[in-house]
């Protein structure tokens, strides 16, 4: 039978379970109105999501051997992946309960309306920080030390030729990627962090002057920032990359201060659009009215009377855009213009193990030293972004 | 006696806040028999809206029916099964919501919006009930009815679509329908024609109504009995002339007095003193559309001058044109003899000073982020260079004068605030100012009536004590009763009537005053009745403007 045979008679399969799952629920309940008023998708989401759960049990406890022992990586990447989610949930809960009975009533009031998701994000990003910030204490090795023999295997485990000393391995010409790993999370990370702070200095003055004083100075910067955005971000930033690494050693100047430029003029252009919109709707209200009729000067209308209702919004973006620069930087550095060897980056190190990846069928854990670093960049981007949904979401006052 | 259409016993609801469940409604009682007209009145937050809905065995998303039973023509509709009350809702229940302008969808025709109803009950086809529906908007005396269901929802003006869903809600002919606060939104004139149109229709079907509403005036027009709510709770029922003439809880009496507050008359100012405020001649546009054709008023000092019209009119304009906001193409302000510069930006910090200002909405006037002590403290510091503990006894003693407790609001935003309380600050700010002159722009119109005869008594007090002078503008004729020394009647951007209150009150009038006196309904339950036969069908409200 093949594939697609399969999947129509599961389909169907689950169909019928669906419209029996209600009649025996509208049966055995005696008609509550859970069952009674349930629609039929309804019910057909309840025996999809129910199929699907029972398929990833079993595919969980298949043997990670197969019979012509060989390796069953599907199986074994699946197991990890499951046990890293338990794992993660379960330290974002002990974190959540740990903010909820410690520090002051504010803080403790803020965890107990706190989704998981978000107490996860915000577990992920202080872990980050302080990895970056401690880097230099934590690292067992420098970032630029070649200490041996290269042996990307992970686990440092002899039968396969590593060393205990280097628990993640160590990479082709012999650096602790462990090492190397947390000197990332200070370069990328430290970087990025820059770099979306200096797009949003700009990006947001010149959004709301824009908003505040209109007319032609907001013709003029919004059509400048139309070009911008009209080319491609990554290209364009790519290009100026390139440009920059013939001038860098002729100025004297580091090429990370033009990368860290480049993409906080880039990634401004957003933050001016969101500033201004956010900025349009706020200068309609009559407090602002109210305060250009007192006579206030542009500065205290801009910080005094607009910024303070624009932090929900721009805070919120601020954690997405972080995330985008993050990347950004990351992919500069995979193409090989962004932050330079022999400083650790997340996204050179992807580039330089990627071959591994290939191996992923016969050994898994080969595979796994190219994705840690690509682990690194997915778990902040998505911590950052559950507190981002969360920050959102209280912002807009909506209520569960 | 037959049983009630709608039978509502032992009410209960509750709405969640933060985690738990609070009441909203507190054991109410309510019978409607068929074809009756029951009034529900009280202020915002009594449960009005709550209590109609839920009579449709609705509540709103995060409220629940906690207790109590709700019978529609003896069917539970508290327990009834949502296929059940979707064959109900619509077809025998219809409900009328007070912005018909948010409930149409804007991309379908109204007549499309009208047939949906009736196709989707199988009461009638399509093409049947595109003729009713022009039928009942005859009926409802739309113009041009042949045509007016073939255009988009922001093609007809707002009483016209209030008056198109309620046909559209009458569709089906319905055993019941809620109205919820229909005429709230429109102006005096053309909410005369919704209320007459809704009464006779109501009539002719025999239908059964529940009408909510603040209104006191317009209830007493429309339902057969009235209940009033307080806070979810059931103050008195009883008939609408019952209730009007002897009503027996003080809630009743207080919410009836409202209307009695007259501030006593000021003699006429001199004729040759010089004006605080004085308009003289302006034409005001926007783009190259004029607004304002030529209007001249003065104000002199401890008066207040009431401009009243309708929206469109050109009041709040005005008002622009005074502060500077929007330069006048011609004429000129002058502030106590002196010409002031047309543009804001062009004038001195002492000039600005002196013209205040209080706006309608106090929820977008008063910058949510900031406390009471800095909203206010504002004014102080920037014009009178106030700092540290001098600013903060200047603050204290600006909130004993709207009668706030300083203690308790200084460190309050103005989300914690109730709405009387928000328009209160509003008023502070202007008076941190120490002005001459303040605008209130519908300061009353967005409050309850308790409270906005609160402010009014506060303005009217402020105005005795410090000497200020007050252009008031209003299309509530009640609150220009209330407060105002002088009227300026405008429309269409042209002053067309104005003079003292005593003579303005007194005929006779201008036409279009007298079309605008006439149309605010009264307590009198027969006022809409002896209205109607002296205009005569054809010259309500939008169709008597028309003509003049």
């Amino acid at each position: 039978m093949s594939g697609w045979m399969i999947f129509l008679l599961g389909l169907a399969g689950i169909a019928a379970m669906a419209f029996l799952f209600r009649l025996a629920g509208q049966k055995a309940t005696g008609d509550a109105p859970k069952f009674r008023d349930m629609s039929y998708g309804e019910a057909f989401g309840y025996m999809l999501a129910a199929t699907l759960l029972i398929l990833a049990v079993w595919y969980y406890f298949q043997p990670k051997v197969t019979e012509a022992g060989m390796a069953n990586a599907g199986v074994v990447f699946f197991r990890w992946a499951v046990q890293g989610f338990l794992i993660f949930a379960a330290a974002a809960w002990l974190f959540r309960l740990l903010g909820r009975n410690v520090g002051t009533a504010w803080t403790r009031k803020l965890f107990r309306q706190m989704p998981l998701t978000a107490s996860f994000g915000i577990l992920v990003i202080l872990i980050y920080a302080f990895v970056a910030i401690f880097a230099g204490a934590i690292a067992p090795h420098g970032q630029e030390e070649i200490l041996g023999a290269a042996n990307v295997i992970a686990g440092g485990d002899p039968a396969l030729g590593g060393d205990p000393a280097y628990p993640l391995g160590t990479d082709q010409i012999g650096r602790d990627i462990l090492s190397r790993l947390i000197y990332g999370a200070q370069n990328t990370v430290g970087i990025a962090f820059i770099t979306t702070i200096l797009a949003f200095l700009l990006g947001g003055t010149f959004g709301f002057l824009a908003a505040t004083l209109g007319g032609w100075l907001d013709q003029l910067l919004s059509r400048a920032v139309d070009v911008l955005m009209a080319i491609p971000s990554l290209i364009f930033a790519l290009l100026l990359m390139t440009i920059a690494t013939v001038w860098a050693p002729k100025l004297g100047i580091p090429l990370t201060w033009f990368m860290i430029v480049i993409i906080a003029v880039i990634d401004s252009t957003r933050v001016y659009r969101l500033a201004r919109a956010v900025g349009l709707n706020i200068v309609v209200m009559d407090y602002i009215e109210a305060a250009k009729l007192r006579g206030e000067g542009l500065g205290y209308l801009v910080f005094k009377e607009i910024l303070p209702n624009a932090t929900a919004p721009l805070l919120a973006e601020f954690g997405l855009r972080f995330c985008f620069v993050f990347l950004t930087i990351a992919a500069l550095s995979f193409l090989g213009v962004g932050i330079q060897p022999p400083l650790a980056d997340w996204g050179t190190m992807v580039r330089d193990l990627a071959q591994f990846i290939n191996f992923a069928a016969f050994s898994p854990m080969a595979a796994v030293t190219p994705l840690l670093a690509a682990g690194a960049i997915a778990l902040l981007t998505v911590g950052v972004n559950f507190v981002v949904d969360w920050m959102l979401h209280k912002s807009s006052g909506l209520k569960e | 006696m037959p049983d009630p259409l709608v039978k509502i016993r032992n009410l209960h609801i509750e709405g969640r806040s933060d985690e738990s469940w609070s009441p909203i409604i507190n054991g109410v009682d309510l019978d409607l028999n068929k074809g009756e007209v029951l009034g529900l009145i009280g202020e915002s937050g009594a449960g009005k809206s709550t209590i109609g809905l839920a009579a449709m065995g609705f509540t709103r998303d995060g409220v629940r029916i906690s207790d109590g039973t709700v019978e529609f023509d003896g069917i539970d509709m508290v327990n009834a099964s949502a296929a059940k009350k979707r064959a109900l809702l619509g077809k025998r229940i219809a409900y009328v919501a007070q912005s018909a302008a948010a409930s149409f969808n804007p991309a379908h025709r109204l007549i499309d919006q009208h047939t949906e109803g009736p196709v989707q009950h199988g009461v009638a086809s399509r093409a049947q009930s595109q003729e009713d529906g022009i039928e009942l908007y005859r009926k409802l005396r739309l113009p041009n009815p042949d045509q007016i269901g073939f255009r988009y929802p922001h093609q007809v003006s707002g009483g016209q679509l209030q008056r198109a869903m309620t046909a559209m809600a009458m569709s089906c002919r319905p055993d019941l329908i809620i109205f919820d606060e229909p005429t709230t939104a429109l102006d005096v004139t053309t909410q005369i024609e919704v209320l007459a149109a809704i009464r006779e229709i109501v009539e002719e079907f025999d239908t059964a109504a529940i009408y909510i509403t603040h209104d006191l005036a317009v209830v007493a027009q429309m339902a057969d009995k009235i209940k009033v709510l307080l806070r979810g709770d059931e103050v008195e029922e009883a008939d609408t002339r019952t209730m009007l003439s002897s009503p027996k809880e003080d809630y009743t009496k207080s919410l009836w007095a409202v209307r009695s507050f007259e501030r006593p008359e000021k003699p006429p100012a001199e004729p040759d003193a010089v004006p605080v405020v004085s308009v003289k001649g302006v034409t005001a546009a926007y783009g190259k559309v004029d607004v304002l054709h030529d209007v001249s008023f003065d104000i002199h000092a401890g008066r207040t001058v009431a401009v009243v019209g309708e929206s469109g009119s050109g009041k709040s304009t005005a008002a622009r044109c005074i502060t500077g906001l929007l330069p006048p193409r011609e004429g000129h302000v002058e502030f106590e003899g002196e010409a002031l510069p047309l543009d804001y930006k062009a004038r001195s910090k002492e000039q600005l000073r002196q013209v205040q200002m209080i706006y309608q909405m106090a929820d977008t006037a008063l910058n949510p982020r900031k406390t009471i002590a800095q909203i206010i403290g504002r004014p102080v510091e920037f014009y009178m260079g106030l700092k540290g503990s001098a600013l903060r006894d200047r603050v204290d003693q600006l909130l004993d004068q709207i009668e706030l407790d300083p203690a308790q609001f200084r460190n309050r935003l103005p989300s914690e605030l109730s709405g009387g309380q928000k328009q209160r600050i509003g008023i502070a700010r202007a008076l941190a100012a120490e002005p001459r002159f303040i605008i209130c722009d519908e300061v009353t119109s967005a409050l309850d009536q308790l409270v906005a005869e609160g402010i009014l008594r506060l303005l009217a007090r402020l105005q005795d004590e410090l000497g200020l002078s007050y252009m008031f503008i209003t299309h509530d004729l009640a609150t220009v009763r209330a407060i105002s020394d002088e009227v300026v009647v405008m429309k269409d951007g042209k002053v067309v009537d104005r003079g003292p209150k005593t003579e303005m009150f007194r005929p006779p009038h201008h036409a279009y005053t007298d079309l605008l006196l006439s149309s605010v309904p009264e307590m009198d339950p027969d006022w809409l009745d002896n209205l109607l036969a002296e205009r005569g069908v054809d010259n309500i409200g939008d169709a008597a403007v028309d003509k003049m």
